[in-house]
């Protein structure tokens, strides 16, 4: 074979040689064209199935010139000349004009016209092929930041001639950093490519505890297992374990299926199988001698089908005390299919370790994600925990300020393009258009109904109708968009599992600082001071001369100025729309109930319990957030059963006054 | 005279502050008390631990001939057992009638389905008319409690808990708001009251006490701080400088 | 109060519950003159001066006023401000829907497997209804709750046990840790964003936000024309509501109806009488549920459709302004609120009312009906809490008493109780 091949060369070059006129310049004889000569054939040829010893060989050749060759080749700059039958790169000049070079020592050999060239023009596969051969040329690069693209490369698309180049450059790389990298990678590979099974389980062993994607990926295909089925469980190594039928793993179905695939069992007949047989055996109005209007039930249909079986007329099927049957004397059980058992074994063990760190690690992330929505839900409470905690007044237009607040910076993001200037702008200017909203207001309506509460609801039900069905007038019923500054975009990475977002920790932070100004309000202020006298005898707190209905306003705007920073910090978060306020006001509601009305600590504790609450009910049932919020208020209604005053009860007189 | 109520070792506790400590106390039948004592000495919370309101951190109360613990019931069923309590500001139902008022309060079956079916009869009729007579409303009948004064609100009250025939009256400051004729009228009602069952008053005015004429009962900080009669009490030391060193 | 048998004096003998109350008399003659009325002018059996899709608005009309009645007793009467009652509305609609579609499915999936060559088995025709029904949220089993779907007297039993039953669990719940006033209305309203929430999930067995639809055509009665069928489902919306009616003065006359307006004002003190408020309270709650159902139930097959927007919180909302509007406290007050606010609104958002041209800005009324209808509501709150039926007590002069407490709403008793226990 060798033979002949070397034959064939030989002849070729002969011929190429031959006809060699144009190019007499060129050094036909230099080690690199030789090596192309050689596989001259299979390169003009191009073909993906076949390119690859040609490739192999440049590659190994260890000519200093192949990675020049294979990148010309990989960018369509290499040319056959077809009357010298030999190779250069050229590079075209103009539609009909190359200028061509020689491979050897770079050397020009002049313009030609393109009529006598061919430019190899290598398909996507072969290219491919191409680049895996250079990026052990690229290893070697002594640009360090060219080394680390050809390991990008290689996690990318790794083959197994890889392994041998990165074991090849592990102890020579002086890089730190890039060595690392490449002892991974050659772990990596080694897992997926190595021959020798203890070399393998050395290597899997090595990433014990790892979070990489990468190492779950390249572990994970090692523990497939396929089903089997015998009499007895086998006692082989590879045999993972038995598989009962009827479970979430196994269906009875699927376990008799897998019983005829193996022909341990005759085929059962589909219930639209017997139907189309029945049919197909109509003799005028019977089937079998049964007539055909008695067909309507199953155990009828069975008796026919089992009679036309007895006549020959269709295949016999299996009767349901052979499938029974079928059942009593197999077993099932799993087999590791892409690895041998102890490889296999080895990679289950660490990939159970590696589970049981995701899965604390998932947990962090849940709890991050879980605090996040709890400030998503204090930030929405916290205006409520004012006016409703604090001055008892019930504003079911609460959500409306928020979203208020929202169209405020949505508004403001039209007029300034900087995303930073206008969320500057729009946060105080959300708190004074909602603050004006909540002093008109509480001037207008709720003056009017205290004392009255269930009143009040009603009339602050009828503002948020009003502003709900108002906004949908001015700005649509589509979704707007608030759009957070760039340095707000990505997240905060500790791991492949926990990251969190910088616009979450945004609001998070927004969260603490709203708590903090809530308490710094109220308890280092004279307006909190006269606040709280006021809710707590405002009669008194008149003939001390405080104003009870200034004090009334000023308490209703601010909280429903922080219901409008918070708008914007949620539009930052979801869209703008203006149903954005009635999908708050229930949970803001519940976490000022559940907290413990007229305390803020509770607010706080009422959201992180709500959020956490919520998250963990979506973990659990991933798919479904409906169902998540739907058990969530359901069991808020339940606690509030046996806790009717929040976590934090205030008793005796106070929670009376 | 045998103990018809009987309060022992009781405390309760808002936030810390003691607002009963250790209380006991005791009323037989028919037997008429005033229970007076400093804002803050607990006696509404007394009030509100024998009427169901607020359960005590500990201690007993024990009711009736068969010492029953009234802590395992509820407002309503302490109510049927024969507990009326009237509270400081009149609470009759102003939007209903004094007749309305009144039948409301009349001993009859309570429970949702027995009213569904109730319909008045005679007896009921006269009973009603001569409890308004009783508490001098007779005219009234017909008007709504709203329409009524202060006063006639408060009888009108008495009135209700007279009808509810209890064997233990709480009164919370009867008097207070009341002309003096008024005055005169209640103490007539309650005395008239004690003489068929108990009847526990509590109140601020002395003189109101005084024309009671019965056993006092002071209450300070939570526990009893002296009892006996009007000038027992009143000459007791703790007492005056209680009241008066203040 | 005008209804109430006690009012006048102790002394007079019990009396029949409609000659007791003039006012039942005049409302049982409109609605059998307004019913008669529809009838003549209707397509069904009348002249047909009324198109059939007015009949059935009308119709569903009078299921609105039940329900706004049995509002009007839990809120108006025993002060609950109950924000769920629009979803035991639609837990009825969604019952009886369910034997709707299941029977009417079940015609043509019979229908269409008669032609094939083999009678159909009952897996088959029971496979071939569900694919039917679930093919749009993409299962093809019936869910556990269909169970009883083929049978008509047992989905009617659901129309009045399922919503009684929640009713009473809920309220049980609710009433039983003394949860009362804002806090009651906050936590129904949890209620119905939980039950709508968990229906417009697809695997919630009803298919999702598709809803129940088709329902206005009866099964087996395909060839009885929709103008017909709307005449009878008008006919038993007005004997439900009349019915109704009589059942709720009956309830809210005599000593049951003042112990319940005694709760409404002032709960604890109706508790040292020695009632057990929580029993009226969970009686009042669930009674008005199985209205609501039961009104639910007659006016979805009149809509045609049901889906779980329909549950939304909102609906109770409206539902607790048409009562506020019409006047609460008084049961007629409550089906004309009911009445002129959701003829008014159909008027108003079916595109019929003229847009109105101001030069730089047209107001469409589709837009701006519920801005002005949710004003409103604020202002009647403000300045008319008798509502609308106030003003048949001004007409008639009827001055209500002057008070002299504080304002009372029916929701200021808790306010008073606080008062009295300091």
């Amino acid at each position: 074979m060798s033979v002949l091949r070397q034959f064939c060369a030989a002849l070729v070059s002969v011929l190429l040689i031959a006809f060699a006129a144009p190019l007499a310049a060129q050094n036909a004889d230099a080690p690199i064209q030789r090596l192309l000569q050689e596989h001259g054939e299979i390169i003009a040829k191009s073909s993906r199935r076949t390119i690859g010893p040609a490739i192999d060989a440049l590659a190994d050749s260890g000519l200093l010139e192949a990675q020049a060759v294979l990148e010309r080749w990989q960018a369509k700059e290499m040319w056959f000349d077809k009357e010298a039958g030999l190779f250069v790169y050229a590079e075209e000049i103009d539609r009909h004009t190359i200028r061509a070079f020689d491979f050897a020592d770079g050397t020009e050999l002049g313009e030609f016209e393109d009529k006598g060239f061919k430019q190899l023009k290598p398909n996507s596969g072969i290219r491919g092929l191409i680049g895996a051969a250079l990026v052990r040329f690229q290893l070697n690069d002594p640009n360090p930041s060219a080394r680390a693209a050809a390991l990008i490369a290689i996690e990318r698309d790794a083959d197994e001639s890889h392994l041998a180049a990165l074991r090849a450059v592990k102890e020579t790389e002086d890089n730190p950093r890039l060595r690392e990298r490449i002892d991974r990678l050659e772990r990596i590979l080694t897992i997926r490519f190595a021959e020798d099974d203890a070399e393998r389980i050395a290597a899997i062993e090595s990433f014990n505890g790892d979070l990489g994607v990468d190492v779950r990926a390249v572990l994970n295909p090692l523990v497939v297992t396929s089903l089997d089925a015998a009499k007895t469980l086998p006692n082989d190594p590879d045999v993972v374990g038995q598989v009962e039928y009827g479970t979430e793993r196994l269906s009875a179905e699927d376990a008799y299926e897998l019983l005829v695939t193996k022909e341990l069992a005759v085929p059962r007949i589909t219930r639209g199988d017997q139907k189309a047989a029945l049919i197909a055996n109509i003799d005028v109005d019977a089937v079998a001698g049964i007539e055909v209007a008695s067909l309507n039930t199953v155990t009828a249909r069975d008796m026919a089908y089992a009679a036309l079986a007895r006549e020959g007329a269709v295949e016999p099927a299996a009767t349901a005390a052979e499938v029974a049957h079928a059942f009593d004397v197999y077993v099932f059980f799993e087999r590791y299919r892409n690895a041998s058992p102890a490889v296999a074994i080895a990679a289950q063990a660490v990939l159970t370790g590696i589970e049981n760190k995701v899965a604390l690690n998932q947990t962090i992330d849940l709890g991050l994600d879980a605090l996040s929505l709890a400030s998503i839900y204090f930030l929405a409470a916290i205006g409520l925990a004012i006016t409703f905690g604090v001055m008892g007044v019930i504003n079911m237009a609460h959500g409306e300020f928020i979203m208020m607040g929202a169209y405020t910076g949505y508004v403001v993001q039209l007029f300034i393009p900087d995303y930073t200037l206008s969320i500057m702008v729009a946060i105080p200017l959300a708190f004074a258009v909602t603050f004006g909203a909540g002093v008109a207001m509480e001037r207008l309506v709720i003056r009017w109904l205290y004392h009255r509460p269930l009143e009040t609801l009603l009339a602050t039900f009828g503002i948020s109708i009003a502003l709900q069905q108002l906004a949908k007038n001015i700005f649509g019923t589509q979704a707007r968009p608030l759009t957070a500054p760039g340095w707000l975009d990505g997240s905060l990475v500790f791991n492949d599992i926990v990251s969190i977002s910088y616009i979450r920790i945004a609001i998070f932070v927004l969260a603490l600082l709203f708590l903090a100004l809530f308490l710094i309000v109220m308890n280092r202020t004279r307006l909190g001071l006269e606040v709280r006298a006021v809710t707590q005898n405002p009669r008194m707190a008149a003939s001390m001369g405080i104003n009870p209905d200034r004090i009334n306003m000023l308490t209703f705007g601010f909280g429903s100025g922080i219901a409008g920073i918070a708008g914007v910090a949620i539009g930052l978060y979801a869209k703008v729309t203006s149903e954005m306020g009635s999908d708050y006001i229930v949970q803001s509601f519940m976490t000022v109930v559940v907290g413990g009305v007229g305390n803020i600590w509770g607010t706080l504790l009422g959201a992180t319990m709500v959020g956490t609450m919520q998250k963990g009910i979506e973990w659990l049932n991933p798919s479904n957030t409906l169902a998540a919020q739907t058990y969530m208020i359901l069991f808020i209604i339940l606690f509030i059963q046996f806790r009717p005053k929040g976590i934090i009860a205030l008793k005796g007189r106070a929670a009376e006054a | 005279m045998s103990t018809l109520l009987e309060v022992s070792g009781v405390s309760v506790s808002f936030d810390g502050f003691k607002a009963i400590n250790n209380l006991t106390f005791q009323i037989g039948e028919a037997e008429m008390r005033a229970v007076i004592g400093p804002n803050g000495a607990g006696k509404t919370t007394f009030m509100d631990i024998v009427t169901g309101k607020t359960r005590p951190d500990e201690g007993r109360v024990l009711w009736g001939e068969k010492s029953q613990s009234l802590l395992s019931m509820s407002e309503s069923q302490i109510a049927q057992a024969g507990v009326g309590r009237k509270f400081q500001r009149p609470t009759v139902f102003e939007d209903q009638t004094v007749a309305e008022n009144l039948m409301l309060a009349l001993k009859k079956k309570r429970s949702p389905f027995a009213v569904l079916n109730f319909r008045a009869s005679r007896a009921d009729r006269e009973r009603v008319e001569e409890l308004a007579g009783e508490i001098g409303l007779v005219a009234a009948l017909g008007r709504k409690a709203g329409e009524l004064s202060h006063g006639q609100k408060q009888w009108l009250e008495i009135g209700m808990l007279l009808a509810q025939g209890p064997r233990l009256l709480l009164v919370d400051e009867p008097a207070a708001g009341m002309t003096p004729a008024e005055r005169e009228l209640t103490t007539e009602i309650l005395v008239e009251a004690a003489k068929t069952r108990a009847v526990v008053v509590v109140e601020h005015d002395m003189e109101f006490v005084r024309r009671l004429d019965c056993k006092v009962t002071v209450l300070h900080e939570g526990s009893v701080l002296a009892e006996g009669s009007i000038d027992h009490v009143t000459s007791n030391e703790a007492v005056i400088e209680v009241y008066l060193g203040r | 109060m005008t209804n109430v048998a006690l009012d006048t004096a102790p002394a007079r003998q019990p009396t029949f519950l409609l000659i007791s109350n003039p006012s039942v008399l005049i409302f049982l003659a409109c609605l059998a003159i307004f019913t008669l009325g529809v009838t003549v002018l209707a397509e069904g059996f009348g002249i047909g001066v009324i198109s059939t899709s007015f009949v059935k608005t009308l119709g569903k009309t009078l299921c609105l006023c039940l329900v706004a009645l049995a509002m009007d007793l839990v809120w108006g009467y025993c002060g609950i401000l109950s924000l769920g009652h629009m979803a035991f509305f639609g837990i009825g609609g969604y019952a009886i829907g369910m034997w709707l579609m299941y029977a009417r499915t079940e015609i043509i999936v019979v229908q269409s497997l008669s032609a094939a060559p083999l009678p159909p088995t009952t897996q088959e025709i029971s496979d071939g209804i569900a694919a039917q029904i679930f093919g749009v949220v993409g299962a093809s089993e019936f869910p556990p709750i269909w169970a009883v779907a083929h049978s008509l007297p047992l989905q009617l039993a659901a129309v009045v046990l399922v919503p009684g039953l929640l009713a009473l669990v809920f309220g049980w719940l609710a009433f039983r840790s003394r949860v009362t006033g804002v806090y009651l209305s906050i936590l129904t309203q949890a209620m119905t964003l939980a039950l709508s929430l968990y229906l417009f999930q697809n695997d919630s067995g009803l298919r999702g936000n598709n809803g129940l639809s088709g329902l206005q055509n009866l099964p087996g009665l395909g060839d009885v024309p929709q103008s017909t069928v709307s005449i009878w489902f008008f006919w038993a919306s007005a004997l439900a509501l009349g019915l109704g009616y009589l059942l709720c003065v009956w309830v809210v006359s005599g000593k049951f109806g003042s112990v319940i307006r005694a709760i409404r004002d002032d709960e604890s003190r109706v508790r040292f009488l020695g009632y057990p408020v929580e029993a009226y309270k969970l009686f009042i709650f669930t009674i008005t549920a199985v209205i609501a159902g039961i009104a639910g139930a007659l006016y979805y097959p009149q809509a045609g459709i049901i889906n779980p927007a329909e549950i939304a919180p909102i609906a109770s909302i409206y539902l607790a302004v048409w009562v506020a509007i019409g006047g609460r406290g008084r049961l007629y007050g409550a089906v004309i609120g009911a009445a002129f606010v959701s003829l008014l609104s159909t008027y108003f958002t079916g595109g019929q009312a003229p847009d109105i041209n101001l030069g730089f800005y047209t107001i469409q009324w589709v837009n701006w009906w519920t801005v002005l209808l949710g004003l409103s509501f604020v202002v009647v709150t403000l300045f008319a809490p008798k509502g609308l039926g106030g003003l048949f007590d001004f007409i008639a002069s009827k001055r209500s008493p002057s008070r002299h407490g504080a304002d009372l709403g029916p929701d200021a008793g808790a306010l008073r109780e606080k008062e009295a226990e300091t």
